[in-house]
């Protein structure tokens, strides 16, 4: 099978240890978190309703972040670059988000009329199945139609460094987070508000009854699955302006672990993915520094590539004391075989 | 001359297939293929040479044919250079197939139904032991032989094999208990590097851990030592996934086993006496076929037994309705413990024999790439099924060789069939069938 290249990782290299290297190091963690924080909203709310995980979700991430990457260009070309730009680097960044959720929300409904939708009645795991089956055919056709090689993309923002007391944050940085907040409230409010948020959730209540009340099971579905592409496409496009290469293979890594942090929310929790994703993030950028105390306190020499292990064991126990993740009730899952 | 299963929906082509093949017994099967083999052996090169073929067909004319075929693609997607003779190879290659293959199955499987079905009724009545020992040295002849023809097939026997004794071990888990478990490919990562380390670190000179501890002209006489120690330890690792398991099923337990999988491989990459990232080189070339062939014989043997024993119709009850069965005195707790250790020692098992075969480990083996082709010949297979898990395993090993030549398009081939799968039949080809050896070798 392909085999899955390194995502960038965030900044390594760290100035020395004081309260500002913290603060630096929670802002990173911040900026990191909101990747999987988005990214798992699209698991929870396909689990929320349809109680399966679509496994093609860190697929479409992929395939966001390279629609991202073609309508950038796109229009960086139509608007043009530098002085003579008809709009500024944050208005092209917007406008680029908010078309490219707009057409990969079209992915999403896609792999679910063909990936989810004729296996409605079948066993779960053969949905998880397909799914999978999915990511590879995007992963693969991303390579077969863009040749594979990493791809750049174009630096809609220009990068600026604010000093605030010792602590250096970039504006790329605010931004991101603040989007992905932004985004993240207007999917609170569209769900907890909207018509169609309110069959969302009567829908995830119960999937038997409600449809029997007029409630359309197929409209409901195709929804969540286009809001969770979008969103994983907004995700696509900011971690393309964080770390501006992309790799096909780059939805495998952060959407197992976007995954991960849906589960550890809680199940179908909107809550508890954004937390639980902001909390992985975390604990992935502090692993590191953590490290190095730890390696200068007892003089030790641990390498900071433990990370993962660090990460998906503090995942591990937690589980096991909250089997039913951090925000999630209890409930008997069944396999329906 | 009974049919077995009646059919539900009885095409003509499973009518045609019914009347040439069903009365011939598994060991009229066997001597055909035994006499097919032989004749590949005498006369399959000078056959291709007179059918215009390149070279032998290796792997029952598919990669002849998928390799015209992939040149075909290719000449309509990139312009590459074609030559339309090479066409004629598809029909020769069929032509080459039904020759060696299919004709003498046939004739032999019909001359010798009458004998065979007779020594079948004879074997009836012996104890089970002697006439399996029969039929499996019968298929170990024809493996071998077949196998024998070229490296590159002995190679993909092994490896397939090996992936019937990882899909069965998985089966036992997601199927017949119905967990999703996803730590699979973590449990072979764990067999294959302590059995590398019990078989590296006492007998070869590595770079990775060290000179040789002992100096032994029959080392290889404790393999199956080191193969039970990889299986062991695996077992060791399952119980981080089988004690969270009696909390909490199905979702969590699938991420309890996904987040054991990354442990295992992040600490078997930060181990640096293990060899860290690259991973350990140089494993005795312990894997021979015959070592293979017996393991997977004995692990396919155990798995039976285990599942249509008392305690695996537990998994069954314990999948269904996991209160029922404790209501009805089942102890879950035991039950599944029992099966994750079962399959984990199993997939360790496998582990061991993948490393002294490829001859090289690392981390990256066995990470999410290595899941999605266990489930996949899983769920291809079919659930809750020994005959599914040995057709999964399989079927997907050869499409993966006989598809290679098609490159990239493979990874759309293989994904957009196994979605057909799963929607056509959601829980695989052959599910839920019980495999009883007495039965399958009898006489019909």
């Amino acid at each position: 099978m392909p085999f899955p290249a390194p995502f960038p990782l965030p900044p390594g290299e760290h100035p020395p240890m004081t309260l500002g290297f913290f603060i630096q190091n929670i802002i990173n963690a911040l900026q990191w978190g909101s990747f999987y924080a988005l990214i798992a909203l699209g698991y929870s709310m396909v689990y929320s309703i349809l109680m399966l995980f679509n496994f093609a979700h860190g697929d479409i991430f992929m395939v966001g972040a390279y629609i991202g990457l073609g309508v950038a260009i796109v229009l960086l070309k139509v608007v043009g670059t530098g002085a003579a730009a008809l709009m500024p680097g944050w208005a092209v960044l917007v406008v680029t988000i908010l078309i490219s959720m707009f057409l990969t929300a079209f992915v999403g409904i896609i792999v679910e009329r063909v990936g989810y939708r004729p296996l409605r009645h079948a066993p779960r795991a053969s949905a998880a199945i397909t799914g999978l089956m999915i990511g590879i055919i995007l992963e693969t056709s991303n390579v077969l139609f863009l040749g594979g090689q990493r791809l750049h993309f174009p630096q809609l923002v220009q990068s600026q460094t604010y000093d605030i007391g010792g602590i250096f944050i970039t504006n790329k940085k605010i931004m991101i987070v603040l989007l992905s907040v932004g985004l993240m409230i207007a999917l609170h409010q569209f769900v907890a508000r909207s018509r169609w948020g309110m069959a969302m959730r009567a829908m995830a209540y119960d999937i038997v009854v409600v449809p029997l009340v007029g409630v359309p099971i197929n409209t409901i579905a195709a929804m969540t699955f286009a809001i969770g592409s979008a969103l994983a496409a907004a995700a696509g496009i900011l971690f393309g302006l964080a770390y501006p290469v992309l790799d096909p293979y780059m939805g495998v890594s952060l959407g197992w672990k976007a995954f991960v942090a849906a589960i550890l929310g809680g199940r179908g929790s909107i809550m508890g993915a954004c937390i639980a994703g902001f909390m992985l993030g975390f604990i992935e950028i502090m692993t590191v520094p953590a490290i190095q105390i730890m390696n200068r306190l007892f003089e030790l020499n641990i390498g900071s590539n433990l990370r993962d292990l660090i990460a998906y064991s503090i995942v591990l126990v937690i589980l096991v004391f909250r089997p039913h993740g951090l925000f999630g009730e209890a409930y008997s899952a069944r396999l329906r075989l | 001359m009974k049919n077995r299963t009646p059919s539900t929906s009885p095409g003509e082509l499973q009518a045609a297939v019914r009347t040439l093949f069903g009365p011939i017994p598994l060991l009229g099967f066997l001597l055909g293929f035994l006499v097919c083999v032989l004749l590949e052996r005498a006369l399959g090169e000078p056959l291709a040479h007179l059918l215009k073929l390149p070279k032998m067909p290796v792997l029952f004319g598919t990669l002849t044919i998928s390799k015209v075929l992939a040149g075909l693609i290719n000449s309509v997607l990139r312009g590459a250079g074609f030559h339309p003779a090479t066409l004629i190879q598809i029909p020769m290659t069929l032509i080459y197939v039904s020759l060696i293959y299919f004709v003498p199955l046939v004739v032999i499987g019909r001359l010798s139904a009458r004998a065979a079905n007779r020594a079948a009724r004879a074997m009836q009545d012996m104890p089970l032991l002697l006439p399996a020992l029969v039929h499996l040295g019968l298929m170990y002849a024809v493996l071998h032989i077949w196998a024998g023809a070229s490296d590159y097939r002995l190679v993909t026997l092994k490896l397939t094999l090996i992936a019937v004794l990882v899909t069965l071990s998985l089966n036992v888990i997601n199927g017949y208990m119905g967990e999703f478990s996803c730590s699979h490919p973590g449990f072979m990562a764990i067999g294959a590097y302590v059995s590398s380390l019990f078989t590296v670190g006492l007998f070869i000179d590595s770079p990775v851990l060290g000179k040789a501890l002992v100096d032994s002209s029959i080392a290889y006489l404790t393999f199956p030592l080191a193969l039970l120690l990889g299986g062991i330890a695996a077992a060791a690792g399952a119980l981080l996934v089988a004690i969270p398991s009696f909390k909490t099923r199905g979702d969590y337990l699938a991420i309890i086993s996904l987040a054991f999988l990354f442990i295992v491989k992040s600490l078997f990459e930060n181990i640096q006496g293990l060899g860290g990232a690259r991973g350990i080189a140089g494993q005795p070339p312990w894997s021979a076929l015959p070592v293979i062939f017996a393991v997977v014989v004995l692990g396919v043997w155990f798995t039976n037994n285990f599942v249509t024993s008392i305690l695996g119709k537990a998994l069954n009850a314990v999948r269904d309705d996991e209160t029922a069965a404790e209501a009805m005195t089942v102890n879950t707790r035991k039950v599944k413990m029992t099966a994750f250790l079962f399959g984990a020692f199993w997939a360790g098992v496998a582990g061991g024999l993948v490393a002294h075969e490829l001859r090289y480990i690392n981390p990256a083996m066995f990470g999410i790439q290595k899941l999605a082709e266990v489930l996949a010949m899983v769920y291809f297979g079919g659930l809750n099924s020994v005959y599914g898990s040995i057709v999964g395993a399989v079927s997907i090993s050869i499409l993966g060789e006989a598809l290679r030549p098609l490159e990239i398009l493979k990874w759309i081939v293989i994904p957009l069939l196994l979605i057909l799968v799963m929607i056509f039949r959601p829980t695989g080809l052959i599910a839920f069938r019980d495999f009883d050896m007495r039965r399958a070798i009898g006489p019909k």
